[in-house]
């Protein structure tokens, strides 16, 4: 049951093979039975899942059910969800029960999607392993010494593991599609302004995108369908005519032309993921596809304007955690300022604490100039060699990451060799472009992703170039042995 | 030595919208606490802010309405620092692209005209209220506030007194009313003023260290506060003192300024442009259509008063100083044409008198413009006199009835009638018969006892021009 597609459950529940009920306890078995070993969820569930299930059964025999009624699916710890604990996988919002949902899930549930769980990320979606988690480090299922990538990396793990067929991600800097790659799975980051960003917990606002993960790019493609869109709510949301993502999926890739950055082979790839893309790429060669070469010159300021940038955001973002409303707050506060000092020195992990002080540096008086708004100088560029490619290319392909799924501990302690893993991803995010992961192949047991990246709203083109290659290759239908 | 006052303002004005700068949450004053805050207000995590269009074409029509240049783009930034009652640890603001940049406010002093420069406007979101007291040592939050529109305006250091600035805000005050875009209650805080107070040796060009006041919250206190401000400012440098950059409290009960507490002293707000918010794009057209809407604006309504209606300078200005007293008296000249000094008299003396007296503003008056008009009909018409008039003016007030109907059951018509008069003269002659020898034996000041005697007996009801014209005659033999 759990190996088919969402296509293929959503048919076998159309015509009444299957309930969403029976569906979903499958899955919340699987869940109790594997999850001890991931720790990819922080809260499962149970008894609101079966509830949905049980709804959505009736609008399927009633004929009111749409293409994902009944549809087990988990939501990334980071979107509100209303009743239910929304931690963002912090110490800080550990006793936070939302009293909204976020739009996505609010989507979500209107598309008929159940709801088996919240899944475990890095805190505040700040780092790139998962070992941030104030719920403690996700596994990837490949390989439980391997982390499983961040900060989705519950959703991808839980995907990965077949414990959900689908989860939400969202990406700051590679965020889906770094954990996607890592753990052999399809996600999606769209273009910035694609999905609302209202209820999910901000990290780096103008960064922030939330998107799918599932096995497939169809799945992928089924599920955009149901959570992008317009929403007056978020100001950066955009107003575009509602696109259906399935539908140019079987478009034949003849004279597609896919640029190639030559920065993003060189130095620090590692030679077996290099192998395997190359593998890859003359697969989608063979469909039709032409390969260039193309450059993004400024790709090697990326991760430093980044960190910049995504820091100086997320000091301001997270000012609201003050003890003061909501989360925690520590025992007996002496004064305001003790309260501040202890609730927030005790409520946030240390990358938060790092990234929040890098932050409110950039941010001061007197270095405003020379970082922020360098930064933002520098990001400008980053988007016009995206541009400039676009006039002669239509998608752009590389890696996802430069290597496989790195083993626990590895990085934890060496942050700057950690943010160096998503040196591919951030540029994408600075840019405000669509990109994709998907799986490729594996290294000793470890998965290797592909990242396509398309031009503003270029997703129906992405999800067409995974989707051909994928009817050509099983990379995206292997489940990890053990589960 | 002598010193030169220089003063900048910032105020400020609550915008009249009926919903917050970023949430659909009321703006209403005096609910019950944290009964107007919604998830966005209380700064939750994952929401976020979208912008209120009313406010941004209040802040549109202020700008038109100073002459200042509202820019095709301005930008909210956010202020980072943290206070309880600042839910998101920011406050959403205006920094370096305002919406209002460059405009100018006529002030008058001593009949002199003077233009003060409006540096900037800007909108930003009100925070929220911490309350001390009632908690038995702990504070309580109120966040109804948090995220009301306000636009904060700033002048130049361009006023040289105590008495320019409270002209400035006056003005301003007015202004704001007149585009009905602040309701401008100083008591419930939604017209708030700081002023940057410094001074320097008369004749000199550079600013002096200048001290910022707060808690100014009516014209008269903003006047002392000046005042004592700048004294206390000449004595520390008269005795070779400095003056530091601080900001301080007026104290209203001791009338003094003191230092705040300096939690504010070394804060870096680092402001920077808010990502969840684009920059605001403002459309020539919109402007352009804005125009026509702009109400006639207190300058040209008072102009328009001394050329239409012959009023001198000062009575135009008071009549102008609010849309709805400048209504009034339009409404009581339209019905009583030809009249109009006629009309400011009464607007401005005995209305303005019982309005005062019960602390009403001229929205709550007790007697209408029609009301007032039908009443200067009759003292026109010579039913009744002024004097009668007043006194019905009284009744009026007090809701006793209509000017006609009071006229009819009161009987009091003027006495206009000769044989009428000349029978009450006859009367108060024979009843005065040693005055009446003394003024003709040269006491002419007497007439005016003669005058008082008659319109006595005539219950004020004789026409006073004929009283003394029949009297003259009379007295004369």
């Amino acid at each position: 049951m759990h190996t088919q597609s969402i296509p293929q459950i959503s048919a076998a529940l159309q015509q009444g093979q299957l309930s969403s009920v029976e569906l979903t306890q499958h899955y919340l078995n699987r869940i109790e039975r594997y999850n001890p070993q991931l720790n990819a969820f922080i809260t499962v569930t149970d008894e609101l899942a079966l509830a949905q299930a049980q709804a959505a059964d009736k609008y399927l025999k009633n004929g009111t059910a749409g293409p994902l009624t009944g549809i087990p699916f988990a939501h990334k710890d980071i979107f509100c969800t209303q009743g239910l604990l929304t931690s963002c996988a912090s110490k800080m919002l550990a006793n936070f029960i939302a009293p909204y949902n976020a739009t996505i899930v609010e989507k979500c549930q209107v598309a008929g999607l159940v709801i088996l769980g919240k899944t475990n990320m890095d805190e505040f979606a700040m780092g790139s392993s998962n070992e941030t988690s104030y719920y403690g480090p996700v596994k990837n299922p490949w390989d439980l010494q391997a982390v499983p990538g961040g900060s989705s990396g519950g959703s991808a793990s839980a995907v990965s593991a077949r414990l959900t067929p689908g989860a939400t991600g969202t990406d700051t800097g590679g965020s889906i599609r770094q954990p996607s790659a890592l753990c052999g799975i399809t996600g999606l980051k769209p273009t910035y302004g694609l999905v609302s960003r209202y209820g999910m917990i901000a990290f780096a606002s103008s960064l922030d995108q939330g998107g799918p993960m599932a096995h497939s790019a169809e799945e992928v493609a089924w599920l955009l369908n149901a959570i992008a869109g317009f929403d007056p709510r978020d100001s950066t949301s955009l107003e575009r005519e509602p696109v259906d993502y399935s539908a140019q999926l079987n478009n034949n890739l003849q004279g597609l032309k896919i640029g190639l950055p030559k920065e993003y082979f060189g130095e620090g790839l590692d030679p077996a993921v290099d192998t395997l893309i190359q593998t890859a790429l003359q697969e989608l060669e063979q469909a039709g596809a032409e390969l260039h070469s193309i450059e993004l010159p400024n790709t090697p300021l990326a991760v430093p304007i980044y960190y910049i940038i995504a820091s100086a955001e997320c000091s301001s973002n997270l000012s609201r955690y003050d003890g003061v409303r909501y989360g925690y707050r520590c025992e007996e506060p002496q004064d305001l300022m003790d309260l501040y000092q202890r609730s927030r020195g005790e409520g946030f992990g240390a990358e938060v604490k790092r990234r929040i002080m890098i932050g409110t540096y950039a941010l001061s008086a007197g270095y405003y100039d020379a970082y922020y708004l360098k930064a933002q100088q520098i990001r400008r560029l980053i988007s016009n060699d995206f541009a400039q490619a676009f006039q002669k290319v239509d998608i752009i392909a590389g890696p996802t990451s430069p290597t496989p799924a790195f083993n626990l501990g590895e990085k934890f302690n060496d942050p700057v060799k950690m943010y160096l893993s998503d040196v591919y991803t951030i540029p994408v995010n600075l840019a405000g472009l669509p990109a994709l992961s998907l799986p490729v192949g594996l290294i000793q047991q470890r998965p290797v992703g592909l990242q396509l990246i398309g031009n503003y709203f270029g997703e129906p083109k992405l999800l067409n170039v995974a989707h051909q290659y994928q009817q050509r290759t099983h990379w995206h239908q292997l489940t990890p042995t053990h589960f | 030595m002598n010193w030169e006052t220089v003063i900048g303002l910032e105020v400020h004005a609550q915008l009249a919208t009926k919903s917050k700068l970023f949430s659909g949450a009321s703006t209403a004053y005096g609910a019950p606490p944290n009964t107007q805050a919604c998830l966005i207000d209380l700064g939750l995590p994952g929401v976020l802010p979208v912008l209120n269009a009313e406010a941004v074409r209040m802040a549109c029509q202020f700008g038109l309405a100073i002459q200042a240049t509202v820019p095709a783009r301005s930008v909210f930034a956010r202020k980072n620092y943290f206070y309880p009652d600042l839910p998101k640890g920011y406050q959403i603001s205006q920094y370096e692209l305002p919406i209002v940049q460059g405009g100018q406010l006529k002030i008058e002093i001593d009949t002199l005209e003077k233009t003060i420069g409006i540096t900037r406007a800007h909108l930003e979101e009100d925070a929220g209220k911490s309350l001390h007291e009632d908690f038995h040592g702990l504070s309580g939050i109120d966040l109804n506030r948090a995220g009301t529109p306000l636009l904060e305006i700033v002048s130049e250091p361009d006023l040289r007194s105590a008495k320019e600035a409270v002209a400035y805000l006056k003005k301003l005050h007015s202004l704001v009313r007149y585009l009905n875009i602040c309701d401008g209650n100083l008591q419930e805080g939604s017209f708030r003023c700081d002023a940057n107070v410094s001074i320097r040796p008369l004749g000199t060009t550079t600013l002096g260290t200048r001290t910022e006041l707060k808690n100014l919250n009516s014209f008269r206190f903003i006047e002392r506060a000046i005042n004592f401000e700048v004294e206390r400012q000449i004595a520390l440098l008269e005795n070779g003192q400095k003056i530091q950059q601080e900001t301080r409290l007026y104290d209203a009960e001791k009338n003094e300024t003191r230092p705040m507490r300096s939690k504010e002293e070394a804060n870096d707000y680092r402001y920077f442009p808010d990502p969840d918010l684009l920059p605001l794009v403002i459309s020539p057209q919109f402007l352009t259509q804005l125009i026509p809407t702009l109400p006639e604006l207190p300058d040209a309504k008072r102009d328009r008063f001394m050329r239409d209606y012959e009023l001198s300078s000062y009575d135009a200005n008071v009549l102008t100083q609010s849309r709805e007293l400048a209504d009034y008296f339009e409404e009581v000249v339209s019905t009583v044409p030809g009249e109009p000094k006629l009309c400011a008299n009464w607007v401005m003396g005995d209305l303005s008198a019982l309005l005062n007296k019960h602390h009403l503003d001229i929205t709550q008056s007790k007697v209408t413009a029609q009301q007032l008009a039908k009443l200067l009909k009759r003292i026109l018409d010579n039913t009744i006199s002024g004097k009668i008039a007043k006194q019905l003016f009284e009744a009026m007030w007090n809701q006793e009835g209509e000017p006609d109907a009071l006229i009819e059951k009161q009987g009091l018509q003027q006495v206009t009638d000769e044989g009428a008069i000349d029978k009450i003269i006859d009367q108060v002659i024979q009843q005065n018969p040693k005055q009446l020898a003394d003024y003709r034996s040269g006491k002419e000041k007497l007439f005016g006892f003669f005058v008082g005697q008659v319109m006595k007996l005539s219950q004020g009801k004789a026409n006073p021009a004929q009283v003394n014209e029949l009297l003259k005659q009379k007295l004369s033999g």
